[in-house]
């Protein structure tokens, strides 16, 4: 019979292979899938993990997508690493765009024209803001009233749709857009704007980089992303060392909010341009899967991030080219997280083959 | 008067899914195991309901299927954390996220799809009681069923000696393993027994409550009933009290509305999840009365021989 059986030390290799073997566990339920659904599996499977690498254009909207779940990830790993639930990120996602969005639908309908060296950061900041303050109020509820985080900052998410909705059909409507709920388009000086010549691929990416070689400094290299993770994995421990858990929730709640805020930012004035009710697309929990997909580790997140950011593609490609539903992408993330902490078992136990006991206990 | 007693039927109808999904929740808790999975459960159950209404027309049937749906679910979630030791809280978002995609993927060719209004079940005699009768007395049977249900629990918990090793099960894993208990399976059925009410919850919202399907129906009720558990500091009649009190919020925006008060729909929509919030601030604003309350392995996972 099988047995599971303690490992004396954490595999370090499972902990790499354990993503591999889901994605290819996946992969193969996801061709199983395409069969019944009567269509050819290889095909099938082909427009889901190869098709959006095709040609430049494909591969720049991979980025481009890829950036905001890279962005959040970041964040959500210095949360999980601190044993902090944050699952709210889409509602501090949606106030980045909110208050980011804010300050370049201001600066649009002053007529205000900002040099864009100017205008981007100050949106960019104040999305950061947006994200932070939403979160802050997580870890506010927390802190003061011990009220879990998961809850409350799942509530929230509600909340921050509920209030995009409430900006787009009141206040910032468009008065001229035909009684449509949307904002005006944002002045082209708040724009990212495409940094490759025929793709929509902009700036975001280069300034994702840069955040996951400063999270990987905060986590690995300061003694306060130390203090975090020592509170995460033993928080008896941090307590004897004197650290604090508030200081320590404060920190991870604020970081992964003002980053998700960040995303929030860079999808308003890179991608949207505009606010409209549709800008939640559930980016915030594909994030959580791109976190623990590349194993709450800086770089895991980057191909992590660009693994979803594939299969999101893929499901939009499957719709139009296969006529395969495009909500089968979100049972694929859904089964590839499912089946990846199925699999991260090994990392701490090893399966052994062991004859059946004589007598049964 | 009549809009108050529709008012007060529209509460009891509003509150029995969150009533009967928080029921389960509380009895998964106090084995020691958090399922976060509720919302995705409640999900798939609620397509799985919504399909079987269309085919066959049976309430009955329909809540099977969901409580049939639920119960397979959580019986995987089950397997993982209690005999792979995942992560409950990794492993209960993943099931939350999976649920999502899964019940949209199934329910493509049900949306837009209406199901016929429910009658509602008049109780003989009651029902024709001015005020009180339209208030209290029409409703699904499934509504008197959910209060059948709490007082069954209450008797479960705290009067059998099943609900006695569940309870020590929760409390002290360790203890129970010593006296014998097969802590792992018995912790497996409470999970199974709670995804099966949570299934018949996901099921009364699209066949009953709403009636139809959309995309995310659930509209995060499955995390109340989450709350809704903190919030009764887990005891079975609280449960119910809470879940009329979200049910009684929930409908206060259609009443203001209703009433022309001068608030924005969308503002009026936050009010439940806000209302969650608040309560669950208040509620836990004493750690050691939540300590006090919480089955003390809740989350811990528990390897005999370790």
């Amino acid at each position: 019979m099988l047995k599971l059986e303690p490992r004396a030390q954490p595999s370090k290799l499972m902990s790499l292979l354990s993503p591999v073997l889901a994605l290819v566990l996946t992969a193969i339920l996801a061709g199983i899938l395409f069969a019944v659904l009567g269509k050819d599996p290889v095909r099938g499977l082909a427009m889901y993990f190869v098709e959006p690498f095709a040609n430049l254009r494909q591969i720049s909207e991979l980025v481009l997508k890829a950036t905001p779940l890279i962005v959040i990830a970041l964040g959500l790993a210095v949360c999980y690493r601190s044993n902090v639930w944050n699952i709210g990120a889409e509602g501090q996602f949606l106030l980045g765009i909110i208050a980011g969005g804010g300050v370049a639908l201001w600066l649009t309908t002053h007529g205000i024209v900002l040099p864009k060296i100017v205008a981007v950061p100050l949106v960019l900041a104040a999305g950061v803001l947006g994200g932070m303050a939403w979160a802050g109020i997580t870890a506010l509820l927390r802190d003061r009233f011990n009220a879990s985080e998961i809850l409350v900052s799942l509530m929230l998410v509600y909340v921050a749709q509920q209030l995009v909705n409430y900006l787009v059909f009141g206040a910032w409507k468009d008065p001229m857009g035909f009684n449509f709920p949307q904002t005006k388009n944002f002045d082209a000086s708040t724009w990212l704007t495409p940094i490759v010549p025929g793709t929509r691929m902009n700036a975001g990416i280069v300034i994702a980089l840069v955040f996951v070689a400063l999270t990987w400094v905060f986590l690995f290299r300061l003694f306060r992303g130390f203090q975090l993770q020592v509170g995460g994995l033993a928080p008896a421990a941090a307590r004897y060392a004197g650290f604090s858990g508030s200081a320590a929730l404060w920190t991870a709640l604020l970081v992964s909010g003002g980053l998700a805020g960040l995303a929030g930012g860079i999808e308003a004035i890179g991608t949207f341009r505009q606010i409209t009710p549709h800008v939640s697309t559930g980016l915030g929990f594909t994030a959580i899967i791109v976190c623990f997909v590349g194993r709450l580790h800086p770089v895991g997140i980057v191909f992590a991030g660009l693994l979803l950011s594939t299969m999101i593609i893929g499901g939009e490609l499957g719709q139009s080219r296969l006529g395969l539903p495009n909500a089968l992408s979100g049972v694929f993330q859904g089964l590839l997280l499912v089946l990846l902490l199925a699999c991260d078992t090994l990392i701490h136990f090893r399966i052994r083959l062991r004859p059946a006991p004589a007598a049964a206990r | 008067m009549d809009q108050i007693a529709l008012l007060i039927a529209a509460t009891l109808a509003s509150g029995t899914p969150l009533a009967i999904a928080g029921l389960g929740l509380l009895i998964n808790e106090k084995s020691g195991v958090l399922n976060l999975g509720a919302e995705g459960i409640m999900l798939v159950a609620a397509i799985a309901g919504f399909a079987a209404a269309h085919a066959s027309g049976s309430d009955w049937l329909a809540f099977a299927a969901g409580a049939a749906a639920g119960a397979l679910l959580a019986a995987g979630f089950g397997v993982l954390v209690i005999w792979l030791n995942t992560n409950q809280y990794a492993t209960g978002l993943a099931l939350s996220l999976f649920g999502y995609g899964f019940s949209a993927f199934v329910g493509i060719g049900y949306v837009g799809q209406k199901l016929a209004e429910r009658t509602p079940f008049e109780v003989p005699g009651l029902a024709q009681i001015p005020f009180i009768g339209p208030a209290l007395f029409r409703q699904h049977p499934m509504v008197y069923i959910a209060i059948g249900l709490i007082a069954l629990a209450m008797w479960f918990l705290y009067r059998s000696r099943a609900g006695l090793v569940l309870r020590a099960v929760g409390e002290s894993p360790e203890s129970a393993h010593a006296l014998g208990y097969k802590v792992r399976w018995i912790r497996l059925l409470a999970v199974t027994a709670g995804g099966a009410l949570c299934g018949v919850a996901g099921a009364f919202l699209s066949v009953v409550y709403a009636p139809l399907w959309v995309e995310g129906l659930v509209a995060g009720r499955g995390w109340i009933a989450l709350a809704l558990t903190t919030f009764a500091t887990w005891r079975p009649l609280r449960v119910l009290f809470g879940a009329y009190l979200f049910g009684g919020v929930t409908m206060a925006q259609f009443a203001l509305q209703g009433a022309g008060v001068e608030i924005s729909s969308q503002l009026l929509a936050m009010l439940p999840y806000l209302a969650t919030v608040v309560v669950l601030a208040i509620i836990s604003r004493n750690p050691t009365w939540i300590r006090i309350n919480m089955p003390a392995s809740l989350g811990r996972p528990f390897h005999p021989g370790a």
